[in-house]
């Protein structure tokens, strides 16, 4: 029982990461209708940043782990406005098969930039928040592990209240609901798409120091296998659905945890991609999505 | 790069013209031996084969210095093969047809020696793996050697480490399904326990390049044991061990020269207290030989301290100028059967003797992290 | 005899010929040349699914993976037992080869059936994600089957790949392809691929054409793979990962989705290319990003996207006039 409570506490600290992430997907479909390849390197260029800046701060501190955060967060909402203004505007009204291979460029040129950049060893990345491990009746809870949940928890209602309590996010609707309209009714949709990138992006940047304060070793490829299943999860909540990109990420984490323990371990990338297609075989709009007809 | 054409020639002043022509490139050969050298020099493993490439340099430079062989310098010409599968393949090909090399040095990762290794010996050009530890190696053909132990004397030595000295009974195993060594290595170790009366209550396994462990993890502590035997490389079982602390497992974790890296320690730190892994190779070994070679190393690469695949590496290319020396030639056959009889060749890396499978009878050193810090425990003779 | 044809046996001639004076020409040379072929098969067969069919799939090393896989087993376990301990004459090893590729092929379109099936009601982001998917869980399948070498790989297989049997596949597939484009298939491609809806509403059986696409593509794919197999003589399940499929992906776009001379040309450029510029190669998958990135926005029908078979005819025209 005790190896099952753990593992339920591992699947989700995986699953919150894997939210974090997702969100960021599931939120620029919803705006732009497709896929941002390169969300999964801006979650990379996230740790890096966090892995020079958290080299000159004290480690095992809180606030010192949050000020990583805050500056990758930071760094990865400007990349990732910059590469919405200079690659993905021009293609906009195109078709969308030009922007998804723009989209595969860009995350290939930012994963072997980096491996130029940053090597492509792995390096250790510093311990920016304190490192304990709280026992709990036989359950052993890392520190890191529970900072992620609360960061994760805690990022996810700050995006809640901005999408449906805020201006700007009464906007995002808008423009992921009908992009014409919108415009008609004034609203800026080059600000709002911006605005939409930077804070997708920015949560991947926190979810790349996160997942870095996890699995101390990053490289320029880091991002290439979580991205995947982030994106998996999101479309098993729903793409373009916020509350399903955090369900799905939880449901992917927990299997995948369980699977990882199992006999079938060695199946476990299969897993999720086997998911997928049996979700987008049988229930396209995914757990939360709703069915949109296409009009001719 | 000369165009040889075999045409006939038509007239006698063409043919020696032709044959001077011919034979001048010949004559340039006569300069330098071409030594060709595969390695992963970028990408993930790049840590391994910048190692073994230093190691191999500095011996080459060493023997050039002192006059060479044969009365000729040694000229080494590298590829990379960036830790991507089928790389390793071409660039063999590469030096072989184009650089017309006399021998082939490399590779430290078991799966990238396989690729190459097929080429090497279709065209009869001698092949020293410096750290290649899977049996099959060599297995792919005469010209095919290696310069270090195998992994069932690898995985013998850790198996009776684990029962002999840590006294353990119940020893689990993590190791990784993608790649060649892993795989090896576990099942060389399984076989041994096993046969001496240990008991393996759990095998995990992992994908190279995943970083959460703690599913398997947390199986291995439900199912107990005394020791954890992970034969994977450091970049994975760095993080293995460092989540075992995290989840409150103690026991010792073993490991195998995979886990040999400098970043070994810089990923889990004190987690790693209590471990061991077997390697080929101690700079604080105090045999005379190793302590020239590290001063020689440390002189020539900035105060670097040298790992296993260094001296491996340095140990390859000492063993292949040795044997042509014996052949007095660096003709591909001759040159092959000087390498077989290679017998108590005293490098950095210990006493080298090639036997009938082409692979070196060496001892195992036992390393041991203590306060951070790795610690020379002992040496396993074969 | 129709022209194609003419040209198909031609081609098979020529290759025939090279091969056999292959000793004479550098072995690094022929390396390329053979690698050159293979990448002509893949690029040919990806953009029969992607460009003529619209069906923009990422994951055609699956299927090459499929035929490498299927093609080296039949060599290696059914080789020593049909053509004896001696290795059996040429010819015999030669026809053992083509069963093997053939079986792979075979295998490898199967495998383009079950891929194509599923993603027969996906379009656009989603079909690419799970032919992404297909791709890698294949990639996972053949790492956990041990009787093929598993996470270690496949080795000791036998060199069989010379220019002949590359290139005359090569020569094989742009036929196939082509002659598939031209006939009532291409019309039903094109048609799926401009618009699907439009299609099914003039009673179109865009499904037929799209499994076409996957199965012609893949069957190619799987030849391609044992040609591979038998060129590198070790194969691994992580070398037919995503990269690989991008990489093809790559000169179906630089040539001209739906532009087979185009594509034929973007595969010799990009084979030769990475040879040309081994010593810079660290650079390689940057530069080939940012040509992704920069053809999108500069000219996103590619590179080699001309009407070809204008300019062949204007210089037929001009170089022998008065006939037209």
């Amino acid at each position: 029982m005790s190896e099952f409570l753990q593992q339920l506490i591992n699947g989700l600290s995986l699953g919150a990461i894997y939210a974090l992430i997702a969100l960021g997907y599931t939120m620029v479909y919803g705006v732009l209708r497709f896929i941002n390849f390169a969300h999964s390197d801006v979650f990379m260029v996230g740790a890096f940043i966090g892995y020079y800046v958290g080299k000159h701060l004290p480690h095992g501190t809180v606030w010192g782990g949050l000020l990583t955060m805050a500056a990758a967060m930071a760094g990865c909402a400007v990349l990732g406005m910059l590469i919405e203004r200079l690659v993905y505007r021009p293609l906009r009204g195109g078709p969308t098969l030009n922007v998804l291979i723009t989209a595969i460029g860009m995350s290939l040129f930012l994963e072997y930039a980096g491996q130029l950049g940053f090597g492509a060893t792995p390096r250790a990345f510093p311990a920016v928040f304190p490192t304990k491990v709280i026992e709990y009746h036989g359950l052993i809870v890392s520190m890191n592990q529970v900072i992620v949940i609360g960061v994760a928890a805690a990022l996810m209602v700050g995006l809640e209240f901005t999408v449906f309590r805020t201006k700007i996010g009464t906007a995002m609707r808008a423009v992921a609901l009908n992009p014409g309209a919108a415009q008609l009714v004034g609203i800026n949709i080059d600000v709002v798409i911006s605005f939409t990138f930077g804070l997708g992006s920015a949560l991947a940047g926190a979810g790349g120091v996160l997942y870095a304060v996890n699995y101390p070793s990053i490289d320029p490829l880091m991002g290439v296998v979580p991205g995947m299943k982030a994106f998996v999860a999101a479309v098993l909540g729903g793409i373009g659905n916020i509350p399903g990109a955090a369900l799905g990420a939880l449901i992917l984490g927990m299997v995948e945890t369980f699977v990882d323990g199992s006999r079938w371990s060695t199946y476990k990338d299969a897993i999720a991609f086997t998911i997928l297609i049996a979700i987008l075989l049988f229930r396209p709009a995914g757990l939360l999505g709703r069915m949109t007809s296409e009009k001719v | 790069m000369t165009h040889d054409t075999h045409r006939f020639p038509r007239r006698p002043l063409q043919a020696l013209a032709l044959a001077v022509c011919l034979a001048l490139p010949a004559l340039r050969a006569q300069d330098t031996i071409k030594v060709g050298e595969y390695a992963s020099l970028t990408g993930k493993e790049a840590s391994f084969g910048q190692s073994s490439h230093k190691g191999i340099t500095m011996a080459f430079e060493q023997i050039n210095a002192a006059g060479g062989v044969l009365g000729r310098k040694v000229e080494l010409i590298t590829e990379d093969d960036q830790t991507v599968p089928g790389q390793s393949a071409t660039a063999a090909k590469k030096l072989i047809a184009r650089e017309k090399v006399i021998a082939l040095l490399g590779e430290v990762s078991s799966g990238r020696s396989l690729e190459a290794a097929p080429i090497a010996q279709a065209n009869r050009v001698p092949m020293i793996a410096p750290a290649a530890t899977n049996p099959k190696v060599t297995q792919v053909g005469s010209y095919i050697f290696r310069v270090c132990f195998i992994d069932p004397f690898q995985g013998t030595v850790m198996a009776k480490f684990a029962g002999g000295e840590l006294k353990a009974h119940r020893v689990a195993v993590i190791s990784s399904v993608s790649n060649a060594y892993s795989v090896g290595l576990a099942k060389y170790f399984r076989e041994k326990f096993t046969a001496d009366g240990g008991v393996i209550p759990v095998e995990q396994k992992y994908s190279e390049g995943d970083k959460d462990f703690r599913a398997q993890l947390t199986a291995v502590r439900a199912a107990g044991c005394d020791a954890v035997f992970v034969p994977g490389y450091y970049t994975e079982a760095a993080l293995i061990v460092r989540q075992a602390r995290e989840l409150g497992i103690t026991v010792p974790f073993l490991g195998g020269d995979g886990w040999v890296s400098d970043e070994l320690l810089q990923i889990a730190g004190d987690s790693l207290n209590g471990c061991f892994y077997s390697t080929h190779f101690a700079a604080e070994n105090n045999s005379d030989s190793v302590r020239r070679f590290v001063a020689d190393y440390k002189a020539r690469w900035e105060g670097e301290t040298p790992d296993a695949f260094a001296a491996l590496g340095y140990d390859a290319a000492g063993v292949l100028v040795d044997a042509i020396r014996r052949a007095g030639t660096t003709d591909g056959p001759r040159l092959r059967d000087a390498l077989a009889a290679t017998t108590h060749f005293n490098g950095a890396t210990g006493d080298t003797t090639i036997d009938s499978n082409r692979d070196a009878s060496k001892p195992a050193t036992i390393i041991a992290i203590r306060d951070g810090k790795l610690a020379f425990l002992e040496t396993v003779a074969p | 005899m129709p022209k194609h044809i003419i040209a198909l046996v031609l081609a098979v001639l020529a290759s025939f010929g090279l091969s056999y004076y292959s000793d004479r020409i550098d072995p690094y040379f022929l390396d390329v040349l053979t690698g050159v072929g293979i990448n002509v098969i893949l690029a040919v067969s990806l953009n029969l699914v992607n460009g003529y069919a619209g069906q923009f799939s990422l994951g055609h090393a699956g299927f090459m993976s499929v035929g490498a896989y299927l093609s080296a087993a039949v060599t290696i376990l059914l080789g020593p037992r049909l053509l004896g301990a001696d290795g059996g004459t040429s010819v015999q090893q030669g026809l053992l080869f083509l069963a093997a590729l053939l079986a792979g092929g075979t295998a490898a379109a199967v495998a383009g059936l079950a891929v194509g099936i599923p993603s027969l009601r996906l379009k656009g982001d989603y079909l690419a994600l799970v032919t992404l998917g297909f791709g890698e869980i294949i990639r996972v399948v053949f790492q956990n089957v041990d009787s093929l070498g598993g996470a270690l790989g496949l080795n000791g297989i036998p060199n069989y790949t010379t220019v002949f049997w590359v290139f005359s596949f090569a020569a094989l597939t742009i036929f196939t392809v082509t002659c598939l484009v031209r006939s009532t298939y291409g019309r039903g491609f094109l048609a799926t691929r401009d618009d699907e809806i439009a299609s099914e509403a003039v009673g179109l059986n865009t499904t037929r054409y799209k499994i076409v696409a996957f199965v012609v593509g893949a069957f190619f794919a799987g030849i391609a793979g044992g040609l591979y197999g038998h060129f590198k003589l070790t194969i691994t399940p992580t070398g037919f990962d995503f990269t690989k499929s991008i990489e093809i992906v790559v000169m179906v776009i630089l040539g001209g989705m739906g532009n087979t001379p185009g594509v034929i040309l973007a595969a010799i450029l990009l084979t030769i290319l990475p040879e040309i510029l081994r010593s810079v190669d660290q650079y390689r998958m940057v530069l080939y990003s940012l040509l992704l990135i920069a053809l999108m926005l500069v000219r996103p029908k590619g590179l080699f996207n001309f009407d070809y078979a204008a300019i062949a005819s204007r210089l037929w025209r001009r170089m022998a006039p008065g006939r037209s």
